[in-house]
């Protein structure tokens, strides 16, 4: 990569410091926004540069702002920066050494729907990250870049972080919400969506932490400019958390529609040991098994790409599986993971992922049988569809796409059971 | 009227208004869609997916903004790829439901299938078997066989009390939040909710004492399994062994309609006992809800007959000094011989918790021999609500935007949860609620505005709102005048005087008799002033201390101040359901010869010449009048006991032997006469009151799982009477006699006056025989400002000797800084004899040493 975008503390390393920011032309795009731009000017901006949303769902970031009701006041912006999906670090990254292009982008959001304030939310174990905020938010108000009346134009505004107490399901925007306003974090049902009812019942537009930190410089230099990275569709940089069996994990930031191949082989340094790669899990545990095979490797990371190879690229947390790897032991991880993260709100997620790690238990122990594995599925398919929010909906996805795909797999440790069944 | 909506569920064409979620207008079409999490009287929440229908919407072509049509002409219908749920989605024109496909079929087994895997499946011990909604939906949708293995069950603690009286059962919770939400939306006492995530979650009550609300036994009806029981009923009986008859609560005016369940059993020595209490849906009165007083306190009720418990079983006439058991003919004779030779000498003095039919009779029985009533209670205007009451078509449910509630000396919360409730409800549709009290209530939780007062200027405070917005100032003493200078108390009275609909609760604290006539006076010229009256949700509600008492005042009885002098001045005394000597020794001087009729050996009856036994009013039929004036039947719910009598046909016999014409056999004779001789009861009979119209929510049919356990009602709504002013009767203005005395005038040396207040929960009669109930009931007390109790060296919990009306008695100090400095607040019915406002001494209680 020539030049970072996000990661800009890779090639200047004191960014993180309000005035090495500033010399690069730190909350410019703040100061132009503020003073010479309307806020639905803000919003056209990022609008016109197709950045979606970097979280997971992938939603137009402009249209989501422009879903913000006029008629009720007042607006919040929160930031999500609960960086929970297995495989996930890039926010991390981010808030620890590029702060001030997240907040920037945190309050070109707000200003671009009027909030006078926005709440960061944080996973309770970024502690740390929260401390160190705080402190660059109180950089920013003594600098007189958050406060009142903002460069002399009466625009006020106010940043605050908020620890959530560690729970996956509090990266669901809604349950964020819940959690923001002190509540036990359960999902709300939608619609009504965040733009309308959110925080405290009041129109929120709700952001990941990557997906802000693009904005500044889109603001600065132009969505066209913007639109010169990544694919016609899916526009811009994202970081991919590289993890898994590979020599080199880490978060690389690429232009969107970079293939599977490039990052694994050419930044990953490929798999550890000559090994061959067997799988790929392109959105952390939510996602779906990718059999590695040539045509998925050559296989562009972009929204509309992955799917065609049966998954989503949702956070582009890439998790490589090498054959070394038993693909029942991995969906049993997996589900405990759901299990143990399950808000219990609804029926078939609650009920469904407590069974489901019952069945991959005994069936990555080997003391399970060949019905065991249809039951997993049965009951995997029973839950798709049928959940509150999209936690329940993703927990089945590695089941479902382990056991099609990597039969083989199932059917060696269920073999092993049969056999022992069969002996005198 | 909203918009009109029309659908189709399941080839059904339905209308309902616009915003009707899919579930309710299935309802409404006959429609069945099983629900857990769903409540009609709640927000829907979507969590348990039972409800999952097929939805199909109307497809719209986007250039024209007009339905698409396929090619026989009907518009095309585009579905979903998934179910959705019917709790949470709103109809909207054109759309299809189908609720009997398949796929929903199959997705309603896959839900079940989900909760009972976690389910104990205890059924055969569980008290909600029989009428459990998780029961009866895996009956109609759920899996025949279980494919989970039961050794990986999740097992979890069975009796766990979250109170000392609801049990929560872990292993049956199906987390679908009811009773949670129930807590916090409708009761506003959010002190239960889940704890930990997953399959993990779990109710627990965070509040001391534990689950600590008046309302807690609802969530037991709601509950769709058999994770909330009553500590009262679990274990009790099956539900198909029950029996139901239809009642009213007799603890308070709401007048909130239950239905009793009964069951004859061995336990009970082969006898129809009384096993619970449940709510008797009634949308204008209670909806589907009860208070836990109305609950658990019908335990005094039991035993009658029987001489198992505190009840009379037979007539009692006093010789050589002692009661003795005597045939009914004896002591009936005895008591009409006595009567004859009293004439006018016999007083009559009757108590607020008999029916209109014992009440109607004793009046006749009396003013035929030319003798004189009276009502024992210590609130009066009565006569003023039969004027301005309320008018015919009253409902809280009504009233929202435009309605405006005063309450004055009333801590609702603790006299009357379920009206405290709606009105909380009415505020919540926009009505505009005015508190007005001597000290911070919870309803001033929901108040726009707040009145405050000095204990003994509550009547002055409603006339000064009156006063405010009048222009010509009637001469009013100086405590009124300075009371209408008060910004928010104007600010009240124009609130209330511009509101389309105004309605006043006016209670008894800090009031006695003439205290409280002179409020109700008050009241009503506020109303009369402000046109409030003579239309439905308009007018006046006493929060009586009992039952029945306007039912008292209709039927002519009247209290009278100097009650204790006619009480001894009377040759006869006839006490019925009444125990002054109980509440004060200093009346037990009654008179030459005096005749109880009980329920129980009370204080007075100890005293009397004659003791007649009578019925609970679960063993016999009547009817109560409620505050809102709504005469409403109750039917005997366990057979007559042998050996007592119900109190009218106690009186008729009585009469009878005089050669007065009086009913003795029939309550809905006596209710005949009723409507014959009282104007405002005119045209009614049993069949009238018997009378139901349809309700929504629809519940307890078939479906317990849509509205919970709740009965439905098919014995009857009662009949709301017309006031005087509705029926066109003028009602002129009249200024009530001011009680000009100041608290320095009435206190005690000390400068403390005590200022009655009433407690739901309190020692009285009818609710200390139920003892699940003792460990929320305290021990006699009262309660003070801190600064106060410095000044007297009296540090909180304090035992103290508190005097009043020359009678001491111990009781503890309780420190609070709400009450007003110079007052003692003393609760009603808990040992301590208060009747009004009063001077008081109180000085620590000596440590008595062995």
């Amino acid at each position: 990569m020539s030049e970072y975008l996000l990661l800009r503390h890779r090639q200047i390393p004191d960014i993180g410091n309000l005035t090495v920011y500033r010399q690069n032309e730190g909350f410019q795009a703040f100061h132009k926004a503020v003073t010479s731009m309307k806020p639905e000017e803000v919003t056209e901006v990022v609008k016109a540069s197709g950045l979606r949303g970097r979280g997971g769902a992938g939603f137009p970031t402009g249209l989501k702002w422009s879903f913000i009701d006029k008629n009720k006041w007042p607006h919040y912006v929160v930031a999500n920066a609960d960086e929970s999906e297995p495989g996930t670090f890039k926010d991390r990254e981010i808030m620890e050494n590029n702060p001030f292009q997240f907040l920037e982008g945190v309050m070109l959001c707000a200003y671009a729907i009027q909030a006078n304030v926005a709440y960061i939310y944080l996973r309770g174990e970024f502690w740390q990250i929260a401390a160190h905020l705080d402190r660059k938010i109180a950089e920013l108000h003594s600098a007189g870049l958050l406060g009142d009346n903002l460069f002399g134009t009466g625009y006020s505004l106010r940043l605050y972080t908020h620890l959530g107490a560690g729970a996956y399901i509090c990266g669901e925007e809604t349950a964020m919400l819940e959690s923001l306003e002190g509540k036990l974090g359960q999902p709300r049902l939608r619609p009504p969506f965040p733009p309308s009812f959110g925080l405290y019942g009041m129109p929120t537009v709700v952001n990941n932490v990557e997906t802000l930190t693009n904005v500044p410089l889109i603001i600065e230099k132009g969505a066209a400019w913007y639109r010169g990275y990544g694919t016609e569709k899916s526009a811009g940089v994202k970081i991919f958390s590289l993890s898994g069996c590979v020599n080199k994990p880490g978060n690389y930031e690429l232009p969107l529609g970079t293939t599977f191949r490039e990052l694994i082989y050419e930044h990953g340094g490929g798999i550890p040991g000559g090994r061959q790669i067997k799988a790929i899990m392109p959105a952390g545990a939510s996602s779906s098994l990718i059999v590695a095979n040539e045509q998925a490797l050559d296989t562009p990371m972009d929204y509309e790409s992955v799917p065609a190879v049966g998954a989503q690229l949702g956070s582009a947390s890439v998790i490589i599986i090498d054959e070394s790897v038993d693909i029942p032991w991995l969906i049993n991880k997996t589900i405990h993971f759901f299990k143990h993260e399950s808000c219990g709100k609804c029926t078939p997620c609650r009920e469904g992922s407590y069974w489901m790690m019952h069945l991959t238990e005994r069936i990555d122990k080997g003391k399970a049988t060949w019905k065991d594995v249809e039951l997993l599925k049965d009951v995997a398919t029973q839950i798709r569809g049928k959940c509150l929010c999209a936690l329940g909906e993703f927990s089945i996805e590695a089941v479902l796409s382990g056991i099609d795909r990597f039969r083989q797999d199932f059917e060696a440790r269920v073999g092993a059971r049969e056999m022992i069944e069969t002996q005198p | 009227m909203a918009k009109q909506v029309t659908l189709t569920i399941d080839g059904k064409q339905v209308t309902v208004p616009e915003g009707t979620l899919i579930v309710d207008a299935a309802k409404k079409a006959g429609i069945d869609v099983p629900v857990f999490c769903y409540h009609p009287k709640m927000e829907p929440v979507g969590m348990c997916r039972m409800c999952l229908v097929e939805i199909g919407r109307p497809v719209i072509d986007r250039a024209t903004g007009q339905v698409v049509k396929e090619a026989d002409g009907s518009p095309k219908v585009q579905f979903g790829p998934k179910l959705e749920t019917a709790c949470t989605t709103p109809v909207s024109e054109g759309m299809v439901v189908v609720g009997a496909s398949e796929k929903v079929k199959a997705g309603r087994e896959d839900i079940l299938e989900f909760l009972l895997t976690s389910h104990p499946l205890d059924c055969p011990i569980c008290d909600k078997g029989g009428e459990c909604p998780l029961q009866d939906l895996t009956m109609g949708f759920g899996p025949g066989e279980s494919r989970f293995i039961f050794d990986e069950k999740m097992r979890m603690d069975k009796h766990v009390p979250l109170g000392e009286l609801i049990y929560l059962d872990r292993e049956r919770c199906i987390q679908c939040g009811r009773c949670v939400r129930f807590q916090s939306e409708i009761a506003d006492d959010p002190v239960i909710g889940f704890y930990q995530r997953g399959r993990s979650l779990e109710i627990v009550t965070f509040s001391e004492p534990g689950f600590d609300s008046y309302f807690s036994g609802n969530t037991t009806d709601i509950c769709p399994v058999g994770a909330l029981t009553t500590a009262d009923f679990r274990f009790g009986a099956r539900p198909w062994e029950l029996n139901n008859a239809a009642s009213i609560c007799s603890q308070c005016p709401v007048g909130c309609n239950i239905t009793f369940n009964t069951r004859r059993e061995a336990r009970s020595g082969g006898r129809m006992v009384i096993k619970r209490v449940m709510p008797r849906q009634n949308e204008a009165v209670n909806e589907i809800w009860i208070c836990d007083k109305g609950r658990f306190a019908y335990h005094f009720t039991e035993g009658g007959g029987s001489g198992n418990s505190e009840r009379l079983t037979q007539p009692l006439v006093r010789k050589n000094g002692e009661l003795a058991p005597v045939s009914w003919d004896e002591a009936l004779q005895v008591v009409a011989e006595r009567f004859r030779q009293a004439g006018s000498g016999l007083l009559t003095l009757a108590g607020g918790r008999l029916s209109n039919e014992d009440l109607f009779n004793l009046r006749q029985l009396t003013q035929g021999l030319g003798g004189q009533t009276a009502l024992y209670t210590q609130m009066a205007g009565g006569d003023l609500v039969a004027q301005v009451g309320v008018g015919q078509g009253t409902n809280f449910a009504d009233m929202g935007a435009g309605s405006a509630i005063l309450v004055v000396a009333s801590d609702l919360h603790e006299e009357a949860p379920i009206w405290y409730l709606r009105i909380k409800q009415a505020v919540e549709r926009g009505a505009m609620l005015i508190v007005a009290g001597a000290r911070p209530t919870r309803l001033e939780k929901y108040a726009a505005h707040v009145v405050r007062y000095p204990y003994g200027s509550e009547a002055a405070a409603i006339l000064a709102m009156l006063n405010s917005l009048s222009a010509k100032r009637p001469n009013l003493p100086e405590p009124v005048q300075a009371l209408a200078r008060s910004p928010e108390l104007q600010a009240a009275a124009k609130a209330f005087a511009g509101a389309q609909n105004g309605l006043v609760l006016y209670g008894s604290e800090g009031l006695g008799l003439e205290g409280s006539q002179a409020l109700a006076q008050a009241c009503a010229n506020l109303l009369i002033s402000t046109n409030h009256i003579g239309r439905a949700n308009n007018g006046l509600i006493a929060v009586w201390q009992r039952a029945n008492e306007q039912g008292a005042w209709d039927m002519g009885f009247r209290p009278r101040t100097d009650l204790a002098e006619a009480m001894k001045s009377a040759r006869v005394l006839y006490v019925v359901a009444a125990d002054p000597a109980g509440d004060d020794p200093s009346m037990a001087e009654a008179g030459e010869f005096l005749v109880v009729q009980e329920l129980f050996l009370t204080d007075t009856a100890k005293l009397a010449d004659v003791v007649l036994p009578v019925e609970a009013y679960t063993e016999r039929e009547g009817s109560f009048t409620s505050g809102e004036r709504r005469v409403q039947r109750f039917y005997p719910a366990v057979p007559e006991p042998a050996g007592l009598k119900a109190d009218f046909a106690v009186t008729g016999q009585i009469g009878q032997l005089l050669g007065l014409d009086l009913e003795a056999r029939f309550a809905s004779k006596v209710m005949l006469r009723i409507a014959s001789q009282i104007a405002d009861y005119a045209g009614l009979d049993y069949v009238r009151l018997a009378e139901v119209v349809e309700q929504w929510p629809i519940v307890g049919r078939g479906d317990v799982y849509y509205g919970g356990t709740s009965y439905e009602n098919s014995q009857g709504l009662g009949v709301q009477l017309a006031p005087a002013a509705q029926r066109g009767a003028a009602v002129p203005l009249a200024w009530p006699e001011f009680a000009s005395q100041s608290h320095s005038q009435q206190a005690s040396a000390e400068g403390l006056l005590a200022a009655p207040i009433n407690r739901l929960l309190d020692r009285g009669q009818t609710v200390w025989p139920s003892t699940l109930l003792h460990s929320r009931i305290p021990q006699p007390y009262v309660a003070l400002n801190p600064a106060d109790a410095a000044v007297l060296r009296i540090p909180s919990g304090a035992m103290l000797q508190v005097t009043l009306n020359g009678t001491a008695r111990l009781a503890a100090a309780h420190l609070d800084e709400n009450v007003p400095q110079g007052v003692v607040l003393v609760p009603r019915s808990m040992g301590l004899p208060i009747f009004g406002p009063a001077p008081v001494e109180i000085r620590r209680a000596e440590v008595v040493s062995a």
